[in-house]
């Protein structure tokens, strides 16, 4: 569905297969870095089927949503308000990946009273990202593409595949990484991404006016965001801590997996 | 795995979509002949139909052996997804009525297989869809064929039977300027020569009887998406972008913005149609896979030896393969074909049909029969077999001679089939005496 958003371009969000109820708990879910919703599709399509109004977004200036991209992780944890308005929605749980996770965490912070769960998936604080990645997405993306894409795998054989049978998941992550950065002419997305996670330094004071209940879903094999480098967030947080067998890309790589976690997660 | 540039193309030949069996400890891909798969719950089975899970309900939609043999495909191809077919014939028909129903329009390359000019002219024009043939080189003629109600732009990575190389960035480059995607066949050339979507194709398939399965044992073909044609934005293909009655009203593009084009493939085509693959086939053909590079390096070598054999022999007036200078495609091959353009080419023998005859009857490695890609030699007349209706004239039309024969080099020593070629040539010459 399409969201006109105050202040914002006007805003896509996926809802799961069936018309958005707004009268439904909400389930907002939001990508990471140079994502759009389509990694959360399985996810939501049970969430809606089960009891939810879900809300795929895509960011500004990601997927089908337009505008530009938001300068900052607590910019973008406002425009997520900004939508549940535009939604009719009060209060809502946030389910965030990698990049996504933090916008969902600040968020939190921001507007404790419309946080009813926080589900940070693939996470880490700070979430830092090295100078030659940054310098290589400046300079060559594509190639930038194809290290953060190799990193963000656990392994050559994801069952079940993700989004269906025969889907080669390195593969759709590539395209989907490629498209995304291609869809924004006078910006390089995937440099301004990197350098909004790197540059994000409020989770530790965010962490502290959360209010809500919270669980931290994590890819044993992560090595973009390597499972230790959220345990002090964890901890701020009094989190749930849940692990599963796969990398950075945990919802692709571990569908079924990462659902319990989620279902655990929303009660 | 993991590091900082995906596995290289032998590693994923062996390894891409397999893992250790988790029930077994099986390490070789376990062959799955199950027609269906126990459902977990009543919840469970509904979260299946719904595809709010991923995983297997029915054999003919999807499979665990096929899913290995697909994901590999993909992988080998740098593609998003694959889906196994029963033949190459059902992966071509299978990528066509996804996007295209009647009414609507093709634009393909002349030098096609016969079996895709069969279905593309006639079966097809039955249905409604209509194809216009234009010669592959031909970049104007592309152009203006290109219609309102055209779907799909379709060649060969080298085409029937001159092995014309297909200019796949050009091509493509002229599709997507129209909106649309480009089909490429590529099961002469597989993806150890070449990667169609490294050059801009859209969409590839593979007869994956020929030499992904290398051994002449199975049929079955492979369709596989790059995931990078924007069929939103083209506006073009509506069976993507807006809903469909026939599966929960579901909007592919929005279910998956890369994967969108195998999902209806998969939901309706395969659903509906049927033609899917056995998993005793995708096992088979998995089995060629793991060997793929070593096989395809010995038909390059192979070829080339006996190519250059047949060059210096006074009965053999014209070789058709693009490695050679004569040949028109020669510039094209070196830039989009350096490890070599395959192992099946033409050559016309200097004499009448029934020279040709000889020919192939003196053969004794070499054998006759109307397949290619195998791991043995083989050799076809055309004059005398697929097209003994034809005269001369009319196979003068053809591109063929009285004299044409086809060569499929296999894997024997090449000093052998050199040898069995310098007797046939001589048994040839005898007979025209």
């Amino acid at each position: 569905m399409e969201l006109d958003i105050k202040g914002h371009a006007p805003a896509y969000a996926y809802t799961g297969g069936k018309p958005f109820a707004a009268a439904l708990p909400c389930v907002v879910f939001i990508h990471g870095a140079l994502n759009d919703h389509s990694v959360w599709t399985l996810l939501a399509r049970w969430c809606a089927h089960h009891g939810h109004g879900v809300l795929a977004v895509d960011q500004p200036g990601h997927g089908r949503s337009g505008g530009m991209p938001l300068e900052s992780v607590e910019a973008l944890a406002d425009w997520v308000f900004a939508l549940l308005d535009a939604a009719g929605v009060q209060q809502a749980a946030l389910v965030g990946h990698s990049m996504g996770s933090l916008i969902a965490l600040e968020a939190a912070s921001r507007a404790p009273e419309r946080v009813s769960r926080l589900v940070m998936m693939g996470t880490a604080y700070p979430m830092k990202v090295s100078e030659a990645l940054l310098t290589t997405a400046r300079d060559a993306p594509l190639k930038a593409i194809d290290m953060v894409n190799a990193f963000s795998h656990s392994g050559m054989a994801a069952k079940p595949s993700f989004p269906g049978p025969g889907a080669w998941l390195h593969g759709g992550d590539r395209a989907l990484m490629r498209r995304v950065q291609a869809s924004q002419r006078d910006t390089n997305l995937f440099h301004h991404d990197f350098s909004l996670c790197d540059r994000y330094a409020h989770g530790m004071e965010a962490a502290a006016l959360v209010q809500c209940p919270v669980d931290v879903v994590l890819g044993a094999r992560d090595q973009m965001t390597v499972p230790k480098q959220a345990r002090e967030i964890a901890l701020a947080l009094k989190a749930r801590v849940s692990t599963v067998d796969a990398g950075h890309a945990l919802m692709g790589e571990a569908p079924d997996a990462v659902l319990a976690a989620l279902r655990r997660a929303l009660g | 795995m993991p590091g900082s540039s995906d596995p290289g193309f032998d590693t994923l030949a062996l390894h891409a979509g397999a893992a250790p069996d988790p029930a077994t400890g099986a390490r070789a891909v376990p062959i799955h002949l199950s027609t269906s798969f126990v459902f977990e719950s009543s919840e469970h089975a509904a979260s299946l139909f719904n595809m709010e899970r991923s995983g297997h309900v029915y054999s003919r939609i999807s499979n665990p052996t096929n899913a290995v043999f697909e994901e590999r495909v993909a992988a080998l191809e740098g593609g998003a997804g694959a889906i196994a077919t029963a033949s190459g014939q059902a992966a071509l028909h299978l990528a066509v009525s996804t996007i295209a129903g009647a009414g609507s329009h093709i634009v393909a390359s002349s030098a096609l297989y016969g079996g895709s000019h069969n279905l593309l002219h006639y079966t097809l024009g039955r249905f409604g869809i209509e194809t216009t043939f234009v010669k592959p080189g031909d970049i104007d003629a592309w152009r203006a064929a290109i219609r309102p109600n055209t779907r799909l732009l379709f060649g060969e990575t080298l085409g029937n039977p001159g092995l014309d190389v297909l200019d796949i960035p050009t091509v493509s480059t002229l599709a997507h300027e129209h909106g649309l995607p480009l089909l490429v066949d590529s099961t002469f050339t597989t993806p150890w020569l070449m990667k169609p979507f490294d050059h801009g194709a859209d969409l590839v398939f593979h007869s994956a009887t020929k030499f992904l399965s290398g051994h002449g044992t199975v049929i079955g073909g492979v369709l596989v998406d790059s995931g990078q044609f924007d069929w939103e934005r083209s506006g073009r293909f509506p069976e993507l972008t807006q809903a469909y009655d026939g599966f929960h009203g579901m909007v592919f593009s929005e279910e998956s913005t890369v994967g969108a084009f195998l999902l209806r493939a998969r939901r309706e085509g395969l659903r509906d149609f049927g033609a899917c693959m056995s998993p005793h086939t995708a096992w088979l053909i998995l089995q060629g896979i793991e060997t793929l590079p070593l096989r395809m390096a010995r038909h390059i070598e192979n070829t080339r030896k006996v190519v250059a054999f047949l060059a210096g022999q006074k009965m053999v007036e014209a070789i058709g393969y693009p490695e050679l200078e004569s040949h028109p495609s020669h510039a094209l091959a070196k830039r989009l074909l350096p490890r070599g353009c395959g192992s099946v080419f033409s050559f016309n023998l200097r004499g009448s049909r029934a020279q040709g005859v000889a020919f192939i009857e003196a053969l004794k490695i070499f054998s006759h029969l109307a397949n290619v890609g195998d791991c043995r030699s083989l050799v076809i007349h055309p004059a005398s077999t697929t097209h003994f209706r034809m005269d001369d004239a009319a196979l003068a039309q053809a591109g063929i001679t009285a004299g044409t024969i086809r060569l499929s080099i296999g894997l024997e020593d090449a000093d052998d089939l050199i040898d069995d070629l310098k007797r046939a040539l001589k048994l040839a010459e005898k007979a025209g005496a």
